[in-house]
Parts: C-alpha cells; sequence; structure tokens
C-alpha cells in the first residue's frame, strides 16, 4: 500500500529524446541561412590588413572576388612561392582579370550589373605593384566599385 | 474489432540523420561577412582626352606619396602614419580659411542652408610599386578615418547625434559637407632608382 514501495520500478526513466531531431533540425536551418556556400577552394594564402573604418559588404550576389597572395604549400612546387593572382578555381594572369569581370558581370541579373562589387582579398605583404596592375585591369572593364578586403583592428 | 493500433515508427534515428546534415552545412558553408573599405576607381582615361586633364589648383590638392620603402610623404613633408589623419582633417575641413588650404565655395545643402565647403579639394595618394600593400591599406584607411571623424563631429555638433545614427537623409546632407575625394592616381614609377 506505500507509495515508495515498488521494489522493480526503481531506476531512471529513460529520457525522452522524441524532441531532439527537431532541435537539431532548427540548429541546421539556421546555418543553411546565415550562411553561404564556399564558392571556390583557396589556392592562395593571404591575411588580409587591419583596419579601423572596416563597412560590412552586402549583398554576396553582387561581390566577385580576386584573391592574390602566395600560393598554398600544396601549389609551390608547380608554380613557385612568387604571388599570384586567384580568379574562380584557378591561378591567373593579369590578362584575365578584364575577362573574369566580364564573365562575372554577364552572370549577374540586368538590374544588379550597374552596382557589381569587386572585393579585392590581398595579402598583407602584396607589392602595390601587382594591385596597381590589377586596379587598372579592373577600370578598363568598368568595375569601377571596389573593396579592399580587411579585417576589424582591435 | 476496430481498435487496431497502428504501431509508432522508429524516430530514434532522425537525430542522427540531421546531425549528418548538420555537419555537412557546416563544413561546406562559410559564415565570413565579407568586410572592407569601398573605394572607387575613377572611369578608365580616354587617350584623347587624357591632355586635357582638369587641372587642380595647387591648394586644392594633398599630395600623399609612398615610397618602396614604406615612407611618407605628405606634401613636401616626410611624415609619418600617425600624423596623417590631422593633417588630412585640416585640409578638408580649412576651419580657418588659410590660403594654403583649400578654397571654399557656397553650397546648398539640405539641414544646413547655404555653407561655404571645400568641395574642390583632392587628396591624391600615390604609390610606389614596391610599396607595401598593408602600407597602402593604413594610408587609405587612416584618409578615411580623417573623413568620418569630421562628419561625426559635425554631426554631433548640428544634430547631437552621431553620423551613424542619422537618418538617411540627414546622412546625405552630413557627406555632401564633406565629400570624400581620394583620387587613387595613375601608377607611377619613382623611388626605385
Amino acid at each position: 500500500m506505500s507509495k515508495f514501495g515498488k521494489g522493480e520500478k526503481r531506476g531512471m526513466p529513460a529520457l525522452n529524446t522524441s524532441s531532439l531531431p527537431d532541435l537539431i533540425f532548427t540548429i541546421l536551418f539556421f546555418f543553411m541561412i546565415v550562411t553561404t556556400m564556399r564558392e571556390v577552394t583557396l589556392m592562395v594564402e593571404f591575411k588580409v590588413p587591419k583596419g579601423t573604418e572596416i563597412e560590412k559588404m552586402t549583398k554576396k550576389s553582387l561581390v566577385s572576388y580576386i584573391y592574390v597572395g602566395k600560393p598554398t604549400r600544396e601549389w609551390r612546387p608547380r608554380v613557385g612561392s612568387g604571388t599570384q593572382i586567384q580568379l574562380n578555381d584557378k591561378f591567373a594572369s593579369l590578362y584575365e582579370v578584364q575577362d573574369y569581370v566580364y564573365q562575372e558581370r554577364e552572370a549577374m541579373k540586368e538590374i544588379d550589373k550597374p552596382f557589381m562589387k569587386v572585393s579585392l582579398k590581398v595579402d598583407r605583404d602584396t607589392r602595390m605593384g601587382i594591385v596597381t596592375d590589377i586596379k587598372q585591369e579592373l577600370r578598363k572593364a568598368w568595375a569601377l566599385n571596389i573593396n579592399y578586403s580587411a579585417d576589424n583592428r582591435n | 474489432m476496430g481498435k487496431r493500433s497502428v504501431p509508432e515508427l522508429n524516430s530514434s534515428s532522425t537525430a542522427d540523420i540531421s546531425f549528418i546534415l548538420l555537419i555537412f552545412f557546416l563544413t561546406t558553408t562559410s559564415m565570413d561577412t565579407d568586410r572592407g573599405l569601398a573605394r572607387r576607381l575613377p572611369p578608365p582615361p580616354e587617350d584623347h582626352l587624357e591632355q586635357e586633364d582638369t587641372k587642380v589648383k595647387e591648394r586644392n590638392v594633398l599630395q600623399v606619396r609612398i615610397n618602396a620603402m614604406d615612407e611618407l610623404m605628405l606634401g613636401s613633408e616626410i611624415a609619418d602614419v600617425s600624423q596623417i589623419r590631422e593633417i588630412a582633417k585640416e585640409f578638408i575641413d580649412n576651419p580657418e580659411n588659410l590660403p594654403n588650404l583649400p578654397d571654399k565655395t557656397a553650397r546648398d545643402i539640405d539641414f544646413f542652408g547655404t555653407v561655404y565647403i571645400t568641395d574642390k579639394h583632392v587628396i591624391s595618394l600615390q604609390s610606389d610599386r614596391g610599396t607595401s600593400y598593408s602600407k597602402y591599406f593604413e594610408v587609405q584607411n587612416e584618409l578615411v578615418a580623417a573623413y568620418n571623424e569630421l562628419r561625426d563631429e559635425l554631426s554631433r555638433r548640428k544634430f547631437g547625434k552621431p553620423y551613424l545614427e542619422l537618418p538617411e537623409e540627414q546622412q546625405v546632407a552630413v557627406r555632401s559637407y564633406y565629400p570624400m575625394k581620394i583620387s587613387e592616381a595613375e601608377p607611377k614609377n619613382y623611388g626605385t632608382r
């Protein structure tokens, strides 16, 4: 008759995990929304410079990227350790920058084309010569909105 | 007879499946928001127009030069990165209307009425091919900082609020009070010989 008596029903009741999938799905959806697919595999190493007046870039669909830096270790035997430009998934020469801009622009919606932006992800230790050359090529291709990618200082 | 209960589906593996999906998304996506200094390049030079480049008066130009050794020159003096901001601010604002700093013209700006602003000034930034990108960026950053500080001071004086908290129209007004004019000059090769 006692409330506490029944010996065999001791022990922890199993935790109800039926809501666990929902939980994980929520996290999954969160990540699907806030992240973007990684578009290129980086073949150059770069550390962007630090600044204080950094602004966030909006509208990822308008942005094309140009990476400049030293090749990663696995590429060094093939291309050497000099500064390289990476466009999409391959190393490129300076003369391909214009073509790249045209291609990227072609892939955009008509209304977005004037707002095209080019983000320059350039390593800190790069010499300005190559950056200036790229800027000149961008000017020739009428890609005038550029963005020097950087990190926040502090 | 009618009450046959349907056995419940075993859903204990759903968690694992969604975990796998989660991990897939974690690895293939990136969350990095791109930040940086936005700049606008001048349109490409047209050959026949190149000669008749609009002459800018000497007092309206602040030359910032960086050589291959990352040394800095402001106007005709050697300077340090830490000095740029103050010098640039004084140059852009010309608070005492000095004759060697940019001349002012009257402009009508919303919220401000008719004001005298130095809208003809140009900061010309020239770098050598051997300049390091980090130095160049540092200088760019300081120049933008000069503009941002001026705008912020003006907005606090006028509206009692920091620039970033102003509504859009007022920001536009403040922006046209201090228009950003950093010219990235045509590349030149000097300082290497």
